[in-house]
């Protein structure tokens, strides 16, 4: 297929349309298969009786240190929530570095120190990994990719795919929303902003696995990352025979991130989380979990957000603060670049 | 959020929705001038709240939104020079010319820089003496002393290799025109930014010359609640004037000293707005004195041939008398994404507001 574009665009990377365009109309056209065309967070790959997910993720922050963590944290982070979304227990993690020439050494220890520390207190173990260092220029900095595998648990194998939903559940999400989003952008100096933001950045497999493990109805996880909560909600909904309702009095946002938003006109709903899981549950166990969550340190402000809906089939709306309603599109076009 | 949360407050829109309600006996269709009301509106979900009387319509008040494509043709020109830096704001990086977009031309190795302001493009300026840093300059009366300030800044500083390519433009012409053209108007829901600057002046020849109202309103849902009901209370009193609901912001008078820095940098000349046509000095050029700094005299370039995309009714959606959904292109072959016409790409283009919040 001829492309309409002859070169590749920030927007490719985005993880908005645009990238979802490049991923069905190149990557998963050619390498197609039928683990890749479930296009979830891990794929889940069956050997024997037992289920694995396996994820990839790579990371180009900009810059790579900013409040609340850096390139290493988010790296580990980003990969272990991948896997713990789909249901499954994180366990193996590999590491690849691209290294720019004249990087100061400290700061690369600085990174590896701190994805230690995360994978520690995450229980996953880096069992394998690469280095390359390219000329001054040609990388900016680190870019980091990781990959890991985790063990799935048969009964959460559906998990990742959402099929069991159905109207009347109930829509969590363990906390505000936009924060790394606005951290990274704070942290650039280009704006000359001194706001009290910081990343969220956290690993989420200890708050997911208590939730499983309490035995509640999950239907569906997904980390709301780039593109944020609005993103993961149109994708969700997208071309199913339910519809998702929202109110916007739930969501929680913070007042640095507000007044960020504000002030650069955007949208939080479509700003980038990193210690953020948007969890559809059975109606009649999502107060319970919940209380589940609130008792973890990254689920002190869960809470319910919305539900799912006979009405409004195929796509999702929000109720909004004073009471008007509009729809939730997937992010389109380019928001933020470099931010994860 | 102090000065935020009182105007966005639930049981105040929906007391100003029924006495709205209560007020309106006929129906009333009212245009907003501002993209930023476009994008508030469809934000909030007002229009869920209004009787079925009220009608809001959007006007051309996205600066991106009116740029003809000449402008970009011409700004694209420019980045393909290597003694250019292209400085910019973000919205207009993605908008299509004819043939190309500058978000292309960067991908292609163009130097295009995102700013905030143009007080960044002077420090791109400082930095990088041998360039010639080009400022693309967009909007109303908001942006246009900003840039005013620049040049005089630059002046000041001896930046020689700074230049404004102006496409900066001023607000009352348009209005006049479409009620002139006949678009069925019943009220305007007045700017809000433009008028810090230029006050409640510039709009009195509307109920005088018109009989129609303006109400200058903030960008909140109760401020535009606000205004509507103020306007809704004119029509059925028959009193058309000129009112501020944003007093917090807009004086009468407006900002004096931005109106004086705009009148010594830019003068009115006739100018082309996408869906209007040329409009008489509706325009801001760049005067003689500071001809040094003017893009278009000091840097020529050949620009492609014009292309208008087929299919695409941004100048009827500009005037008011189409809305997004009425588009054949709408949401299938123009998304934000790639879009087809510029209501589509700015932030506060009524396609976007449209395809994001009320689809």
């Amino acid at each position: 297929m001829k492309s309409k574009y002859d070169t590749i665009l920030l927007g490719h990377g985005s993880g908005g349309k645009l990238s979802h365009d490049l991923i069905s109309d190149l990557f998963t056209k050619h390498f197609d298969n039928d683990i890749l065309r479930q296009q979830a967070d891990s794929a889940v790959l069956e050997t024997g009786t037992t289920h694995l997910a396996y994820t990839t993720d790579s990371f180009v922050v900009d810059p790579i240190f900013f409040p609340g963590g850096d390139i290493g944290k988010l790296a580990i982070a980003g990969t272990v929530n991948d896997l713990a979304v789909s249901g499954a227990l994180p366990l193996y993690l590999s590491v690849g570095f691209i290294i720019e020439e004249g990087l100061p050494f400290s700061d690369l220890e600085q990174v590896v120190l701190s994805m230690a520390e995360e994978a520690r207190k995450a229980g996953v173990k880096i069992v394998t990994g690469d280095t390359k260092v390219v000329d001054r220029g040609k990388c900016d900095k680190l870019f980091i990719n990781t990959s890991g595998i985790g063990a799935l648990d048969k009964q959460n194998v559906p998990i990742s795919s959402g099929k069991n939903i159905k109207a009347g559940d109930k829509i969590i999400i363990n906390g505000s929303i936009g924060d790394h989003g606005m951290a990274v952008m704070a942290a650039r100096n280009e704006l000359n902003i001194t706001a009290d933001i910081t990343s969220d950045c956290a690993c989420l497999n200890g708050l997911i696995k208590s939730a499983l493990d309490a035995g509640a109805q999950i239907r569906f996880m997904r980390d709301a990352t780039r593109g944020g909560l609005g993103t993961v909600i149109s994708e969700l909904v997208k071309g199913k025979n339910y519809g998702i309702r929202l109110a916007e009095d739930r969501l929680v946002v913070n007042d640095g991130v507000r007044g960020m938003c504000e002030l650069l006109g955007f949208d939080p709903i479509y700003v980038a989380n990193e210690g953020k899981v948007v969890m559809v549950v059975a109606k009649e166990d999502a107060d319970h979990v919940v209380e589940i969550l609130k008792e973890h340190p990254a689920g002190a402000q869960s809470a319910i957000i919305g539900e799912i809906t006979n009405d409004h089939q195929g796509s999702a709306w929000l109720e909004t603060l004073v009471g008007g309603k509009r729809i939730i599109e997937m992010l389109s076009g380019q928001q933020l670049p470099r931010i994860c | 959020m102090k000065y935020i949360d009182e105007y966005r407050d639930k049981e105040i829109v929906r007391l100003l929705a029924e006495e709205i309600k209560r007020t309106v006996t006929k129906p009333v269709r009212l245009m907003e001038v501002c993209g930023g009301h476009t994008m508030s509106i469809q934000k909030y979900g007002i229009p869920y709240l209004l009787p079925e009387e009220v009608e809001l319509i959007s006007g051309p008040g996205c600066p991106v939104c009116v740029t003809s494509r000449t402008y970009i043709d011409r700004a694209v020109a420019y980045s393909r020079r290597d003694d250019v830096i292209i400085t910019t704001y973000g919205d207009l990086i993605r908008v299509p010319g004819s043939s190309s977009s500058l978000d292309k031309e960067k991908a292609n190795g163009a130097d295009v820089r995102i700013v905030y302001s143009i007080l960044d493009a002077l420090m791109v300026a400082k930095k990088n003496r041998r360039k010639k840093i080009v400022f693309l300059g967009i909007g109303f009366e908001t942006t246009a002393p900003i840039s005013a300030a620049g040049i005089i800044k630059a002046q000041m500083a001896g930046l020689t290799n700074f230049y404004l390519y102006s496409a900066h433009k001023i607000m009352p012409p348009a209005m006049e025109t479409l009620i002139d053209e006949g678009v069925k108007i019943d009220g305007y829901i007045g700017p809000g930014h433009v008028s810090t600057i230029t006050g409640k002046g510039i709009y009195l020849s509307i109920p005088e010359k018109y009989g129609l109202g303006v109400v200058i309103s903030g960008f909140e849902p109760v401020d535009l609640m606000q205004s509507i009901l103020m306007l809704v209370q004119q029509i059925e009193n028959k009193e058309p004037k000129v009112e501020i609901e944003y007093t917090r912001a807009v004086k009468p008078e407006g900002n004096v000293k931005a109106q004086e820095m705009l009148d010594e940098v830019f003068e009115y000349r006739d100018d082309w707005w996408r869906g209007l046509g040329i409009l008489k000095n509706s325009g801001l050029k760049i005067r003689d004195k500071y001809a040094m700094h003017d893009a278009e005299v000091q840097i020529p370039v050949d620009t492609e041939p014009l292309v208008e995309p087929k299919g695409c009714i941004c100048g009827d959606i500009l005037r008011g008398v189409s809305k997004p959904k009425d588009c054949k292109l709408f949401g299938t072959v123009c998304t934000p994404s790639d879009p087809v016409g510029s209501c589509m790409v700015s932030n506060e283009g009524s396609c976007a507001a449209y395809y994001l919040y009320n689809r």
